[in-house]
């Protein structure tokens, strides 16, 4: 079956539905679909709930489809950064579930994996941990929190084969990988769409049943805190 | 005359072991990679997803796909590896990384720590925080003794909401180096300049022998 697409627009077909959860991958600006997120915002799809680590920029990243009002909730660990953001947010306009970043990160693995649910220690005596179930073991005491299922994952990776195979690249993995587990249908930009075959299948990342649909794209890769030393 | 920022770091610098993994937070605790003691042997870890942190790079080294769990552009070493965020807070949460090295608003005398959200106020999120304070070796606090209008941080019990309860070992600000132990805080080095009754009239928590 083919797996590749010729454009965002091409693979976000018949997979877009108003009110869906879409998962997507990167951390800030680095290693977000950020060809996806311009498709799912020249579809217009409303009401999404979009569980990201982050909002993106006012201009750049999710914070695209909030400006277009298209995000009806976000789960997310840290939003500064995004005026739009804040203004919705503080209007009651947008929904907002935090979630500290590591149970984040496991919600969407677990989800993946087949898991729904898992006790972490991560927020236990604060408000992440109110109305959860608590629950102790050898002595400490933990939290029951749910894997993540979201009908869309849409990941940016490096280099993919035609296979849907993935190799990230340094930080820009990130949340990538786990995203792309946890989607029923997961997307696919890549730098480099290669042959299958001329990747190292000992250096794949997301092996290929986890990605459904693939493309390439151009990036514009926007650096959010350039920090430099003197040369 | 207290420590200044720089010092704060130094003597953070002074809990570092050789061997240790360790994750500096946002500020202050970043200088402390400026201050990591001859012969010891430490390897950063920032929680997006990358051990072995290098300083900032060159004009020239700029990558966009290298940032740390600040979103600043840096550098790798030799001895880098990257991995997802699952496994990133897989290490934190699992006890591998010894040390974090954090900000605070308020720290209780319990060990409460409260560093993410003041009600009312503009909520940008907790991170990695709830995960590093619950899940790593040791936590250090570096932060003022006092905020900006001058009020005292280290309190009986915290105000403000939790990022972790009873998370902190220890705590250093411009006044000196604060260990909480049963019944409170006990003072355990002094900044130069600073007088112990300083400390007793800007510190609500309680101080133990």
């Amino acid at each position: 079956m083919r797996k590749t697409f010729d454009s965002a627009s091409d693979a976000l077909e018949g997979v877009l539905f108003d009110g869906m959860m879409i998962a997507a991958g990167g951390f800030g600006l680095c290693g977000i679909p950020e060809n996806l997120i311009e498709g799912i915002r020249d579809a217009g799809t409303q009401n999404l709930t979009v569980a990201s680590n982050n909002a993106g920029v006012d201009d750049f990243g999710l914070g695209i489809l909030l400006q277009t009002k298209q995000v009806k909730k976000m789960i997310s660990s840290y939003v500064g950064e995004n005026d739009e953001f804040m203004r919705q947010y503080l209007s009651g306009e947008l929904e907002l579930e935090f979630n500290p970043q590591g149970t984040l990160a496991e919600r969407m693995r677990a989800g993946g994996a087949g898991i729904p649910g898992f006790y972490t220690k991560t927020g236990v005596g604060t408000v992440i941990a109110e109305g959860k179930e608590h629950k102790d073991f050898n002595g400490e005491t933990y939290i029951l929190e749910e894997g993540i299922v979201a009908d869309l994952a849409i990941v940016k990776a490096w280099k993919g084969d035609h296979a849907g195979n993935l190799i990230y690249r340094k930080t820009a993995r990130n949340f990538n990988p786990n995203v792309a587990t946890c989607g029923k249908i997961c997307i696919a930009e890549v730098e480099e769409l290669v042959p299958t075959g001329a990747l190292d299948p000992d250096l794949i990342h997301t092996p290929g049943i986890f990605v459904h649909r693939i493309f390439e794209g151009g990036h514009e890769k926007r650096i959010e805190q350039r920090t430099v030393r003197e040369g | 005359m207290a420590w200044d920022r720089n010092q704060m770091a130094e003597r953070a610098g002074h809990e570092l072991r050789d061997g240790m993994y360790v994750n500096l937070g946002i500020g202050i605790p970043t200088l402390v990679s400026n201050y990591i003691p001859e012969g010891v042997d430490v390897t950063l870890q920032s929680e997006n997803g990358m051990l072995g942190m290098g300083p900032f790079p060159t004009e020239d080294e700029i990558d966009a796909d290298l940032i740390n769990a600040g979103k600043q552009t840096i550098t790798e070493l030799h001895r880098t590896s990257y991995f997802s965020s699952a496994d990133s807070f897989g290490m934190i949460r699992g006890g591998k990384i010894a040390m974090a090295i954090l900000g605070a608003m308020e720290v209780a005398e319990n060990g409460d720590l409260a560093n993410w959200m003041i009600p009312g106020k503009l909520v940008k999120g907790m991170g990695g925080a709830m995960d590093l304070v619950a899940g790593v070796g040791r936590v250090i606090v570096i932060m003022d003794h006092t905020n900006k209008k001058g009020e005292r941080k280290l309190l009986k019990a915290c105000t403000l909401p939790l990022t972790g309860a009873g998370v902190v070992d220890e705590i250093i600000t411009n006044f000196g180096v604060f260990k909480v132990v049963t019944g409170g805080l006990k003072v355990i080095e002094i900044a130069e300049g600073v007088t112990m009754d300083e400390i007793r009239q800007l510190t609500e928590a309680t101080l133990v022998d």
